[in-house]
């Protein structure tokens, strides 16, 4: 593969899905087990995190030469916790229902590590341009990981989504699914999907490499 | 400043620097966060506040009507404005032919992360905690925050004995905390395993709330009943 520079559209678009945080990177699995157990706590929690990454990513990027490297951990907490607390009380004012659902896990974004790892390795050392879209297209494909999740468990688990009935009264719930154990199910299966699909493009990809590679053997 | 290009390799961070950086960052963050607050802050109020008048019909089973009422010693009640939320006030609850149901009372204590704030029913005719709801919590989720859905904990406070001792001065017997599945009597709360702090906490702010209130309501109960 040619390794051309980056465009700015490429780092919007490896964050939805070549390295989604949640599905290929694997990182910030608390709030991303913990709130999916519904469609719409999976979206509120995944947006709430997609702004504080993209306002971090922004604040940190426009501050890279200003912020010394020796206190610089120090400084992105400071920003992101600024953001988180900020998102805090705009959610109490949008919906005290949503705020008692997400809970503690509002105030956890500060630490998801996520937020902190797109500061220190990607907003720190690019423009603020290419640090909004990487944090645009990481953020969105964290809130669509935990859509995924939280979708699936609740139409499996409660039958419904964003509380709409789906099926008939016959349908039993499989209440383990919005029980803590079946984010770990359904995280599973989703990692397993991303995983089938990685190895069957690489596959494709070694086939047609192949007949190129065997000229030059020896 | 200019003395740090002329050394050679990465160039030593003056102190200065990092002071700009963290107490610039630090003001400016702090300016944002009271900025929203301050915007936010009336709406939260507002929710609470619609939250709490749910809560009331919730936690007095048979309520349709409410009405706010603040404490003004050594008188009794007075009714107060309904929007209003405070420490000397509660709430009455009255059912769809007008009869008092019962008080709801709002109580906060320490929990295990943070203050808890739950509001919960007494009536009159039972002399005892006829339900709760926690308003607000952060305990730990899936463990402490149980104290909002299990429904075994729940159960204690469909009948929670708080009748007076004889000088009516306090509690005849105190709300106590006891190990789950050990509930004998009416005033003690089962608590919760994998919860124990936050079912403990829910049991001494009760205990607290009713210790102080119960004396000062019961002789009153004329104050609440509806005069039409």
């Amino acid at each position: 593969m040619p390794t051309s520079p980056r465009t700015t559209t490429d780092e919007f678009i490896k964050g939805l899905w070549r390295e989604n945080p949640v599905f290929v990177q694997v990182l910030g699995m608390c709030p991303v087990l913990a709130v999916s157990n519904t469609a719409i706590n999976a979206l509120a929690m995944g947006l709430a995190t997609a702004f504080v990454l993209i306002m971090s990513n922004i604040v940190v990027s426009s501050l890279r030469s200003f912020i010394p490297k020796e206190v610089r951990i120090a400084t992105y907490i400071l920003v992101i916790a600024t953001f988180v607390t900020v998102v805090d009380y705009v959610i109490q004012a949008i919906s005290l229902d949503l705020y008692k659902a997400l809970g503690a896990f509002i105030s956890l974004i500060v630490v998801n590590c996520l937020i902190l790892g797109r500061a220190e390795a990607f907003a720190s050392k690019n423009t603020v341009v290419r640090s909004t879209m990487d944090g645009l297209g990481m953020g969105i494909g964290f809130a669509f990981a935990l859509f995924c999740l939280g979708a699936v468990r609740e139409i499996l688990g409660a039958g419904s989504i964003f509380g709409i009935q789906l099926f008939h009264d016959s349908f039993q719930d499989w209440v383990v699914m919005v029980l803590p154990s079946g984010g770990f199910f359904t995280l599973a299966g989703w990692l397993l999907l991303f995983n089938w699909l990685k190895q069957r493009k690489a596959k494709k990809e070694q086939m047609t490499a192949l007949p190129l590679a065997e000229e030059p053997a020896q | 400043m200019s003395n740090a290009e002329l050394t050679a390799g990465p160039a030593p961070t003056s102190t200065w620097q990092m002071y700009r950086a963290m107490v610039g960052v630090g003001v400016c963050c702090g300016l944002l966060i009271v900025t929203v607050y301050q915007v936010t802050l009336p709406v939260i109020e507002e929710n609470k506040a619609e939250a709490l008048q749910a809560a009331i019909f919730e936690v007095l089973p048979g309520a349709t009507t409410s009405a706010t009422y603040r404490l003004e010693e050594p008188n009794g009640f007075q009714l107060s404005d309904a929007k209003a939320v405070g420490e000397q006030r509660v709430y009455a609850g009255y059912d769809a032919d007008r009869n008092l149901v019962g008080l709801a009372v709002e109580a906060h204590g320490m929990g295990y992360q943070d203050v808890i704030r739950l509001i919960y029913g007494y009536s009159f005719d039972e002399n005892a905690i006829v339900g709760i709801r926690v308003l607000e919590s952060k305990e730990t989720p899936g463990l402490g925050d149980k104290i909002e859905t299990d429904p075994d904990f729940l159960e204690n406070f469909r009948r929670l004995d708080v009748s007076l001792s004889e000088d009516q001065e306090a509690l005849a017997h105190a709300i106590v905390p006891v190990k789950h599945g050990e509930k004998t009597n009416p005033w003690e709360v089962d608590g919760i395993t994998g919860a124990t702090i936050s079912s403990k906490a829910v049991a001494s702010i009760l205990d607290r709330s009713a210790q102080y209130w119960v004396p000062r309501i019961e002789p009153k109960r004329a104050d609440f009943e509806r005069q039409e």
